[in-house]
């Protein structure tokens, strides 16, 4: 099979079936009744293994095999959940996760899971499964021992696939009115060892041959045929009621089995298969496609053309003023608009995938810490373009962590302090105009403004004049400081600011803002604007003599029109005062040696920009106007070109660069 | 007969100053008429800027200033040759390009070694066609960016 082609997908469908794996046990964890749910999870698990064993990924499907008979167990109320259960399964799921990441880069998605194996193995048949009258009860009142393997018989088993055997676990079944169950059972053996070896036997032979049995037993066998082999030549032995053959997987196996589960799950397969089944026709249902990303990059692109050409069409048009022509390019200009904005919302995916990571990270990181925190999650609804979705993850992991373990206090202290124990972090999401907000919300203990001002005097950051006269919000700020979170440990002030700065620089290179709202006592707000796609940024075009370049709206602060009388230098710096502020100024036509055609005029254009706290003036030419353009990379022929950070095609076709003002600040 | 067409290349000849260039079809996108290129600061001097070659923004090398011949006005013979290469399109502006022609393997002759010639192993090899004297280039070696950041230190 041509594996390769379809591993893109599986991995795809990997992720989709681990989330809501993850999903819905929290659901359950809730819920620790509701069978509905359960089923979702088997179902999950279940499909997983199916694609994990077509894949030829062994470690995985044994360990969602594992994984699925205790949920069976649990389905037919064999086990009840317990927090413990819960726990072990999702340890496996993490480890399956693992896996398949494992898998995506390159890997081979194997990894040492015997333990788990063997601890959902013992949670299947040893936390006495309660004999629960169910419709399974008539088989199960048969069944009651399991096949114990010892390390020896494993290592023969191991020994015996690693040579290409495959090893069936078979259950014979004797008709009820089996005279001589002796000499059935010895003619089974002999039809078995003529097509490979008995390992094992439930009960010991000696048991089969004393008849101590009641009309099942069961056979650990190794061989080279086939199933339906064995199962044609069993039967022909007169007397035998049913025989089921089974794949039996060393790993899954290694503890004891009970064989009523056994049945149950051959008994149940058909009936899942139908489920599965059905659940594909759900999805289908839904009629979506899975479209890479790239071929989208390139649908936007052709469309950028037709749009350009569109322009060139309407202007043609008006010139010739023929009205068919023109009621056509009209008519033609509508459609292309609401493909136009088709073809972007294509790009859209709900943020849902990024928030719904958190619950069960939560969970974990509460667990760790020894708090309760109830998380809420709004908006998980809320579109964003994808390349925003694939990098704001982390900044939210840090940050929910951050509200997590410096935000909320221990139930002990939250009690003392009135408040209920459990804390809560709400995490939301929001359109507004073209922006998308997130913030994360704590009733936890809030900043403490006093430590963080004498922290930054202490480090450097800022003066004890300064700190006297800045807002609450530009001293939560400075906990995002490089300079102050990588001094010495900083838990004293609620712990805030452990990483923060990288959280904010990745907040900003995407083009957004972070600020920071909290009282202390009631808890902390974190909130983040971000801009609704990386493809399209707003801009300022300037021009440069005959050039024209773009700086993005976001680095800018305001524009300003100097009198060249009003420079002053600094050594040798041409710099401005600019609202009491000296600023440096940059001449771009000195950086980019764009070539003179204009006359200089008597005074200056200048974009003030900054990074950070810093600011710069930019002189230009002139302003043409503040416009949306789609960002396009220089390609990787030309890279790290200075103060270049892509660009754009503007409406007439032609080619503008992007200034990435951040290098032109020191 | 088929042995011969086997062994056939067909290439896309250009001209540059008075000599006649080829490289593989193969490797060519398209051929584009001059238009607007968008100087891009502070790069080598062979490259020209980029243009919008159907959205995609494409940087356009001068392969005179490349090759090291003197660059020349542009007029309305000159093209923009599209090569792809390791998924990369670069443009490559001559002064002329109207011919496909199919290359015999075996008339591929070695280029010919001259003593002081710079980045001579950009040369393929020189083909005679009758009159015609071509030189295959070697692209990946043209444009390579390893070849880029020698001259850059040559340079600095």
């Amino acid at each position: 099979m041509e594996v390769d082609q379809y591993l893109g997908v599986f991995i795809e469908e990997s992720k989709e079936h681990l989330q809501a794996l993850n999903q819905h046990l929290l659901e359950l964890e809730k819920q620790p009744e509701d069978i509905g749910v359960v089923n979702e999870i088997f179902r999950s698990a279940h499909t997983l293994k199916g694609m994990s064993a077509t894949m030829g990924y062994q470690d995985l499907a044994n360990l969602t095999h594992q994984m699925e008979n205790v949920l069976d167990a649990i389905r037919n109320h064999q086990i009840k959940i317990n927090p413990e259960i819960l726990d072990v399964v999702f340890e496996a799921v993490d480890s399956l996760e693992e896996m398949v990441l494992d898998i995506e880069s390159g890997g081979a998605g194997t990894k040492e899971v015997s333990e788990l194996v063997s601890q959902l193995a013992a949670i299947e048949s040893g936390e006495a499964p309660l004999q629960v009258a169910a419709a399974v009860a008539e088989e199960k009142v048969s069944d009651t021992s399991g096949l114990i393997l010892d390390e020896f018989e494993l290592a023969v088993l191991r020994e015996s696939e690693e040579k290409g055997f495959q090893t069936f676990y078979t259950k014979v079944t004797l008709r009820e009115d089996c005279m001589l169950k002796a000499a059935r059972v010895y003619m089974v053996f002999e039809v078995l060892e003529s097509l490979g070896e008995v390992v094992k036997s439930n009960p010991e032979v000696s048991q089969l041959e004393d008849e101590a049995f009641d009309l099942t037993f069961e056979v650990l066998f190794v061989t080279k045929e086939k199933k339906e082999l064995i199962e044609e030549k069993v039967l022909k032995v007169s007397e035998i009621d049913a025989i089921s053959i089974q794949n039996f997987f060393i790993d899954t196996y290694k503890h004891a089995q009970d064989e009523g589960k056994e049945e149950v799950t051959a008994s149940a397969h058909e009936e899942k298969v139908q489920e599965t089944t059905n659940e594909k026709k759900a999805q289908q249902s839904n009629k979506t496609i899975r479209v890479n990303i790239e071929r989208l990059d390139i649908l936007m692109n052709l469309f950028e053309e037709l749009v350009i050409d569109r322009g060139r069409l309407e202007q043609i048009a008006e010139d010739v003023k023929h009205p068919e022509l023109h009621e056509t390019v009209e008519r033609m200009a509508r459609i292309s608009g609401d493909l136009q904005s088709i073809v972007l919302t294509m790009r859209m995916v709900s943020i849902d995938q990024v928030f719904n990571r958190f619950p069960r990270m939560v969970r974990q990181l509460a667990k760790d810490l020894g708090k309760k925190i109830d998380l809420q999650i709004e908006g998980a609804e809320t579109e964003l373009d994808r390349t925003v979705i694939d990098e704001i993850g982390d900044p939210l992991v840090h940050l929910i962590r951050n509200s997590l373990d410096h935000g909320v206090e221990t139930p002990e202290v939250r009690r003392e302090l009135g408040k209920p124990e459990t804390g809560t972090i709400k995490l939301k999401a929001y359109h507004s105009g073209n922006h998308v907000f997130i913030d994360i919300t704590d009733d936890g203990a809030g900043i403490n403004r006093k430590k963080v001002t004498e922290k930054a005097i202490k480090n450097g950051l800022i003066t004890k004049e300064q700190a006297a006269i800045m807002t609450d919000n530009q001293v939560f700020g400075l906990i995002m400081q490089s300079g102050f979170s990588t001094a010495d440990t900083i838990s004293d002030i609620s712990g805030r600011g452990v990483g923060l700065d990288v959280v904010r620089n990745t907040i900003e290179s995407l083009g957004g803002t972070i600020t920071i709202n909290s009282e202390e006592g009631k808890g902390s707000i974190f909130s983040i604007e971000l801009p609704l796609t990386l493809s399209i940024i707003s801009v300022l075009l300037v021009e440069i003599q005959k050039e024209k370049y773009a700086v993005p709206l976001s680095s800018i602060i305001e524009t300003a029109i100097i009198p060249k009388a009003d420079i002053m230098y600094v050594h040798n710096q041409a710099v401005i005062d600019f609202r009491g502020r000296v600023v440096p100024l940059v001449s771009l036509k000195d950086v980019f040696q764009v070539p003179e055609v204009k006359e200089e005029a008597d005074h200056y254009s200048v974009v003030i920009i900054k990074k950070g706290d810093k600011s710069a003036g930019l002189i230009v030419d002139g302003f043409i106007g503040q416009q949306e353009i789609v960002l396009k990379s220089l390609g990787n022929y030309l890279t790290e070109i200075f103060a270049i950070s892509g660009a754009t095609i503007l409406g007439d076709g032609q080619v503008a660069l992007i200034i990435d003002s951040n290098a032109l600040i020191k | 007969m088929a042995e011969e067409i086997v062994q056939d290349v067909k290439v896309i000849v250009f001209q540059l100053k008075n000599e006649e260039y080829a490289v593989p079809v193969t490797q060519v996108g398209s051929i584009e008429k001059m238009e607007h290129i968008t100087r891009v600061p502070n790069t080598e001097s062979f490259i020209k800027g980029v243009i919008n070659m159907r959205g995609v923004v494409t940087p356009i090398v001068d392969l005179r200033s490349r090759l090291g011949l003197e660059e020349t006005p542009v007029d309305e013979n000159t093209r923009i040759i599209i090569v792809d290469l390791d998924d990369t399109s670069i443009g490559l502006i001559v002064d002329a390009a109207n011919d496909v022609v199919d290359i015999p393997v075996d008339k591929i002759e070695e280029a010919p070694q001259v003593i002081g010639a710079i980045n001579i192993d950009y040369i393929d090899g020189v083909v005679k066609l009758e009159d015609r004297l071509v030189i295959l280039l070697d692209l990946r070696k043209v444009l390579k960016f390893h070849e880029i950041e020698a001259i850059k230190s040559i340079e600095s």
